[in-house]
């Protein structure tokens, strides 16, 4: 068993297997979590560079304490710091972090797509870290680990989504994970935030229904998806911050709608008293701090399956090199798994 | 190329007597079980650990923890074998630190193993002794690291492989000594 990818650019191409794959490795990152001394060395001496073309602060932190925490080194560009305002373009600021010699690029872009793009002219693994309004992979496996977790199963669960689900690349991610484990969808929020197009967007077969009134959207619910509304977005007159607060807050009374062992996840950072109340966020339901540890580990878990851990379509490690016969190599891939044949025991 | 299996080490009775007496040197020479425990290195170390530890509950009702690690995180070949390296999960559910540790697997061969276990082990804290426990020591050590307690050493060439087959994981239970030729 083993993962069939080489960068990890959006949920949506993967198998299930190799979600599930990617999730049951994760587990023992976990432990180490637990571990008084957490770091290990199994990346030494390899570099991790992270590009937030966005602002970003919990992925950022959150892939470059995974990083340190392997051993890894990491470079860091940001955008504010970053040559981007001095009108360089994406392809050559790009070109020049990897002449710096990274072995896999974590990047993050307001444009969708972005990673896409980027990862077809690097011969490194990409990680997107979150792609315009396409997807935030890690986020995804995050949270799916965590439903796991808690409800023992990510299989046939009903999943309502609540808040501005057009702009968000969690809810995207989520659907195409979720969506391939026969999980169905209800997603609720102001009408222009939740348009007819999101029916469609799941995997083959995925049931998603638009429920407009959040207390019939919860009628069900074992997990509940809260996403950060963007108060940015919340103007006078389509829609004020009291209003939203008044039909679609996640509160303690409306949750009790959902299954009494519902689960509540957000994304952060969260917005206490627009999007969820104080009472929920903190209440035995919440998992907002569970999916922040799991994300260290499943970032973890990603770090190491794309870097050291080669994907299938690299030459078998079984296999016995000829001396002096030709080497198949496989596009795109590092020279690192040629020396598989003569690993010892 | 293909693998001949030369020659059978132990039987499955053997690996028995084999594990018992282990367990009793082990409570013998520890002076006193109350912070022994036992580390089985994933895979075969872990069955071997459990039926030591279950056989010192035969003598005089010892109950000593016993706990799984995984070491591939440890590894200091990773590169060149993580395609097959998949992780499992360790268990060590008791603090290490101040016990007096066993650490159990199926073959000593170049200790390379037994330095990422201590590794492990040390992240998880400070241990007041470590000792080793094998089914087999094959010998080609690259490493200053030998075994206090030794099922059977077993003079044996590179190119030779020393399978341990135990009930818990293969269809049979036995140790059976194999050669690739050409």
């Amino acid at each position: 068993m083993t993962h069939h990818f080489r960068d990890l650019l959006a949920l949506e191409p993967l198998s299930a297997d190799d979600i599930t794959f990617v999730l049951d490795q994760s587990r023992p990152f976990q432990e180490i979590q637990r571990h008084p001394l957490k770091k290990l060395a199994t990346l030494r001496g390899k570099t991790v560079a992270l590009a937030f073309f966005e602002t970003s602060t919990r992925t950022r932190i959150s892939f470059g304490t995974a990083a340190a925490r392997l051993g890894a080194d990491t470079m860091n560009l940001q955008a504010e710091a970053s040559s981007l305002k001095k009108g360089e373009s994406l392809l050559d600021t790009i070109h020049t972090l990897n002449a710096m010699k990274p072995d896999i690029l974590v990047m993050r872009h307001a444009s969708s797509g972005s990673s896409d793009f980027v990862a077809r002219h690097l011969d490194i693994p990409v990680i997107n870290a979150g792609d315009g309004m396409h997807e935030h992979p890690s986020q995804g496996l995050l949270d799916a680990l965590t439903i796991r977790e808690r409800k023992g199963t990510i299989e046939n669960l009903h999943v309502t989504i609540l808040g501005d689900i057009a702009h968000s690349r969690v809810a995207r991610s989520n659907i195409q994970l979720l969506g391939k484990f026969g999980c169905q969808f209800t997603l609720c929020g102001p009408a222009m935030w939740v348009p007819r197009e999101l029916e469609d967007i799941g995997p083959q077969g995925t049931k998603i229904r638009r429920v407009f009134r959040v207390e019939e959207a919860l009628e069900g619910a074992d997990v509940v998806l809260v996403l950060r509304v963007q108060t940015e977005r919340l103007h006078e007159p389509a829609l004020s911050a009291g209003d939203y607060v008044l039909l679609y807050q996640l509160s303690a009374q409306r949750l009790r709608g959902a299954k009494p062992d519902a689960i509540v996840l957000h994304p952060g950072p969260m917005n206490r008293g627009i999007e969820i109340t104080p009472e929920v966020a903190d209440g035995a339901q919440s998992c907002v701090l569970e999916q922040v540890t799991n994300g260290i580990a499943v970032r973890m878990a990603l770090l190491y399956l794309l870097t050291v851990g080669a994907p299938e379509e690299g030459p078998h490690p079984a296999a016995e090199v000829q001396p002096g016969a030709p080497q198949t190599t496989p596009k795109r891939r590092s020279t690192d798994a040629k020396d598989a044949s003569h690993a010892p025991r | 190329m293909r693998i001949v299996e030369k020659a059978q080490l132990m039987s499955a009775a053997e690996i028995d007597r084999t594990l018992q007496r282990v367990a009793h040197e082990i409570v013998e020479k520890s002076g006193g079980t109350k912070h022994l425990a036992l580390i089985g290195i994933v895979r075969r170390g872990v069955p071997l650990a459990q039926r030591i530890a279950q056989a010192m509950r035969g003598i005089d009702g010892v109950t000593v923890p016993v706990g799984v690690l995984d070491i591939t995180l440890y590894r200091d070949d990773l590169s060149k074998v993580a395609p097959q390296a998949v992780l499992r999960s360790s268990d060590i559910s008791f603090p290490v630190d101040d016990m007096d540790i066993v650490l159990v697997d199926d073959v000593l061969y170049t200790g390379r193993t037994i330095r990422a276990a201590m590794n492990g082990i040390f992240d998880l804290g400070r241990p007041k002794r470590v000792r080793l426990a094998v089914l087999i020591d094959r010998g080609h050590r690259e490493m200053p690291i030998e075994a206090q307690y030794v099922g059977r050493s077993v003079q044996t060439s590179t190119t030779e492989i020393i399978e341990v087959r135990l009930r818990e994981i293969d269809s049979e239970e036995r140790v059976v000594l194999v050669d690739r030729v050409e």
